[in-house]
């Protein structure tokens, strides 16, 4: 009983309480980092393609072709309500998800499978898997390229003909891309300006005679340059269509498909461990660097990445300065009383606040009433179409910096006030003005907590999604927000934001089963850009830290 | 005991102070008191205060201060804890402003101008009479940077001026020795006397006329006040030093003149041989001689 007693009264239970909570948030987050690192990035490795015949309801055994996605087993009972006639009686019963491709013949291109109406099991070394630009994946057996619609090979030597002609198609490609993207963008973006120049013309009174005759001068030069690449692109189309292949799908029928809508096509049923590693990170790669393709659900999130971490640079750019200075004044001009207590406790609300009300603010402010104006004063040429009046990354990045601005006084109050007077006083002595003070001695020495509280800004930035629907997400945007044409920075487009893209491919899909793997992987992804923001953050700040040492102890 | 002692003291002093009409202008007469003031024959005045009075709020924290210092020696404050010597110390580079609540009333004459008045450029006050604090406080920069920080202020940047007043300002502080081959150094890095003895480089380094030192050697080790204490009677060659300190022996051995505080006014000022030796009052004798403090 004592011995009882003596363990409660030295603290004992309340440390392995303590020991206990700390225990449970670690396996929390590292099994929350754990779920989405696993589902996501096990959705790159090529898995095995199977060819089975499967039967369901006693109907015809049919001939099934394709990858399995998910397991999972499921009552009895539940199946038989849903019409389904079982041969045997186990309580339980599995079923597979077979992503059977093909969207372009069948319509859809997943398929739940009972297992045991599944029978000849096998993995054909030939099955092969395509992945196309459009209509989903291509799961069959290989069975022509063509060349202009002529056969140039068949059976064992066609699968090396095949991925020769599927590498000039695609050198091609992108040869046409760069040319669509880069160079015809560049000649649009010059004639867009030239319309709105000549607009703008019209409207001052200028568009006298010679005006638009300079104009139509520089206009014809574009239009010259664009007649040049259209007829390179012209030639180039024409490359790349000339080839095709046919392929046999599991219904039997063949389809062709011209090589210019594939991007790989691999037979991961002879692949070797070390051609999969490959094939692997080819394809984190291309999630990691490329654009999305067919809806979201397949290719890249480039711009995703890109709009997440530059809205977030744009608001820290916003919301530091503006965070700093007006900490500087509440703490060290404003006089301490009862109206900067009430400031105080208004800007620590405000960081309450949820966010999709700062969304609808930084709609009704920021887009509708300062874009709009910042458009009638200085972009009248382009009216009606809106420039800075429509959501933009500008826009939420000033929302954020709106939302954050709590975040970042508060900590700077904090590190200000910790500045030791001694120090302000060693620096008044010498003759220095409080200003002078200021700005050599404490600011500095204060940076650290500034850094801190733009920290905790950038992690709270970075995973906001609700405002930026409202003020500049788009599901996808056509070009980013920086890029070659100048100005360059074009702070009025809209962006991408892996937040959003998270959202909606999870629930916006057209595909959903096709896009849930994508799903985790951009999860995890916005978790690491995120870490990788604040490591940043976190090192300049280590740095300043050392840089101006706390005074303490000496 | 003590206290009824101090108390006649003080009744006396203010018997003494009610007797006259309490004005702002110059008033001789009281300067020469003998009490509170000492003869300082030949020597120059540098700071003088007149009818000095400081009040924190409605608290009064200084009372009728009257004081010469003379030029080009140290002068001890001395007195209990409380009894406002540091808080004269401020009034001679205005560092009492900084403090919302504080009001002075009277005088303050350096070489003659007076310095209390309010458009008087504080900044350029704080040039002329430089102060070293209790606890050292290098700023967070290099060793280099801190005895530059004052030169940097007034604008000069050319890395030839600078480089030779900095040296000059360490070799007067006497840390050249030890700090020349690491300048670029954080002077967080140095021990607490290096860093008192930067800290009075930094002052020196902008060529102030006073130099107001408050207890500066009181958080340090017993060598390096003996370091700090050298340093003072080097020092007062060049500059008029005003000392607080805790310490009586201390103020015997460094200062050339001591002045006794207690609870805001001015007891006794005097030749620091004499103050020790002969007290002009009781209360200072009692002081000097351990009784309280």
């Amino acid at each position: 009983m004592s011995s009882i007693g003596k363990w409660f009264r030295d603290g004992e239970p309340l440390i392995w309480l303590n020991a206990a909570a700390v225990s449970a948030s670690i396996i929390m987050v590292v099994g929350l980092l754990g779920l989405i690192a696993v589902r996501g990035l096990a959705h790159f490795w090529p898995a095995p393609l199977i060819q089975a015949n499967y039967s369901e309801n006693g109907s015809e055994p049919v001939r099934i072709v394709g990858e399995i996605t998910a397991s999972e087993t499921v009552p009895r009972q539940r199946l038989i309500d849903a019409g389904v006639r079982l041969n045997t009686d186990t309580p339980l019963v599995e079923r597979h998800l077979i992503k059977i491709g093909n969207r372009d013949a069948y319509g859809f291109d997943f398929r739940w499978v009972i297992d045991e109406g599944l029978s000849q099991r096998a993995e054909p070394a030939e099955l092969m898997k395509v992945e196309r630009r459009e209509w989903g994946n291509l799961y069959g057996y290989l069975r022509e390229v063509r060349e202009s619609g002529t056969r140039v090979a068949n059976g064992a030597e066609a699968w090396k003909e095949f991925q020769d002609r599927i590498a000039r198609a695609s050198d091609l490609f992108s040869r046409i891309r760069a040319i669509e993207k880069d160079d015809i963008g560049a000649i649009n973006y010059a004639i867009e300006k030239l319309r709105l120049q000549q607009r703008g013309l019209e409207i001052d009174g200028k568009d006298t005679r010679q005006n638009l005759a300079e104009l139509d001068q520089q206009r014809k030069v574009l239009d010259a340059e664009y007649a040049v690449l259209r007829d390179q692109l012209a030639t180039l189309n024409t490359q790349i269509n000339r080839d095709s292949f046919t392929a046999e799908i599991m219904d039997g029928r063949e389809i062709e498909v011209p090589l210019a809508k594939v991007v790989r096509a691999i037979r991961p049923n002879t692949m070797s461990r070390s051609q999969k590693l490959r094939h692997y990170f080819v394809k984190v790669w291309e999630f990691v660097a490329d654009d999305p393709r067919e809806a979201n659900t397949e290719g890249g999130i480039f711009p995703a990445i890109f709009g997440t971490v530059m809205m977030v640079i744009v608001m820290s750019i916003f919301v530091t300065p503006f965070g700093v200075v007006a900490a500087v004044y509440l703490r060290e001009y404003a006089r301490q009383g009862m109206l900067t207590r009430i400031i105080r406790i208004a800007v620590n609300n405000l960081a309450g606040v949820p966010s999709i009300v700062y969304g609808v603010f930084g709609l009704g402010f920021f887009v509708y009433f300062l874009g709009g104006n910042l458009d009638r004063l200085f972009y009248p040429e382009a009216l009606p179409a809106p420039t800075f009046g429509s959501p933009g990354i500008l826009w939420s990045s000033l929302t954020l910096a709106l939302l954050t601005l709590p975040v970042v006084i508060v900590a700077t109050e904090e590190g200000l006030s910790r500045i030791p007077k001694s120090i302000r006083e060693g620096s008044l002595a010498l003759g220095a003005t409080k200003i002078e003070t200021l700005w050599r001695t404490v600011l500095p020495m204060a940076s650290p907590a500034m850094m801190t509280g733009l920290i905790l800004a950038i992690a709270r930035a970075a995973g906001e999604v609700a405002p930026l629907m409202l003020v500049g997400v788009v599901k996808l945007a056509p070009s980013l927000p920086l890029d070659g044409n100048a100005p360059f920075l074009h702070l009025e487009r809209k962006f991408m934001h892996l937040g959003f893209h998270i959202y909606d491919v999870g629930f916006q899909s057209p595909n959903v089963e096709a896009a849930r793997p994508l799903v985790y992987a951009t999860a995890l992804l916005l978790v690491l850009v995120i870490v990788f923001l604040n490591l940043a953050a976190i090192a300049i700040r280590n740095r300043l830290r050392e840089k101006y040492r706390a005074l303490e102890g000496s | 005991m003590a206290s009824d002692i101090l108390n006649t003291a003080i009744a006396d002093l203010e018997h003494s102070m009610s007797e006259e009409p309490r004005t702002h202008a110059i008033d001789f007469s009281r300067l020469e008191r003998p009490a509170a003031s000492a003869d300082l024959g030949q020597e120059e005045t540098c700071l003088e205060t007149r009818n000095l009075d400081l009040y924190y709020g409605d608290k009064q924290a200084l009372k009728q201060i009257n004081l010469r210092i003379p030029e080009k020696r140290v002068s001890a404050f001395i007195g209990p804890s409380g009894c406002g010597k540091s808080t004269l110390l401020r009034c001679f580079n205005r560092m009492n402003d900084l403090v919302d609540s504080c009001r002075m009333e009277g005088e303050i004459l350096l070489r003659g101008q007076d310095i209390t008045r309010a458009s008087l450029d504080v900044a350029d006050l704080r040039r002329n009479v430089g102060m070293v604090f209790q606890k050292p406080n290098p700023f967070p920069k290099s060793i280099y940077e801190n005895v530059a920080y004052g030169l940097r202020l007034q604008g000069i940047n050319e890395r030839r001026t600078l480089d030779e007043a900095v040296e000059r300002a360490l070799h007067r502080a006497a840390l050249w020795e030890e700090v020349a081959d690491r300048l670029d150094d954080n002077a967080l890095g140095l021990s607490g006397g290096q860093q008192q003895r930067l800290v009075i480089a930094r002052a020196v380094a902008i060529e102030p006329e006073v130099l107001l030192l408050d207890e500066p050697a009181s958080a340090l080790d017993p060598i390096s006040t003996l370091k700090i204490e050298e340093l003072i009677t080097e020092l007062k060659e060049n500059y008029t030093i005003l000392i607080v300190t805790h310490n009586m022996q201390q103020a015997a051995r460094v200062s050339d003149y001591t002045a006794f505080l207690y609870l805001g006014e001015l007891i006794e000022f005097g030749d620091t041989n004499t103050l020790f030796t002969n007290p002009g009052r009781k209360a200072t004798e009692d002081y000097i001689t351990g009784r309280y403090g």
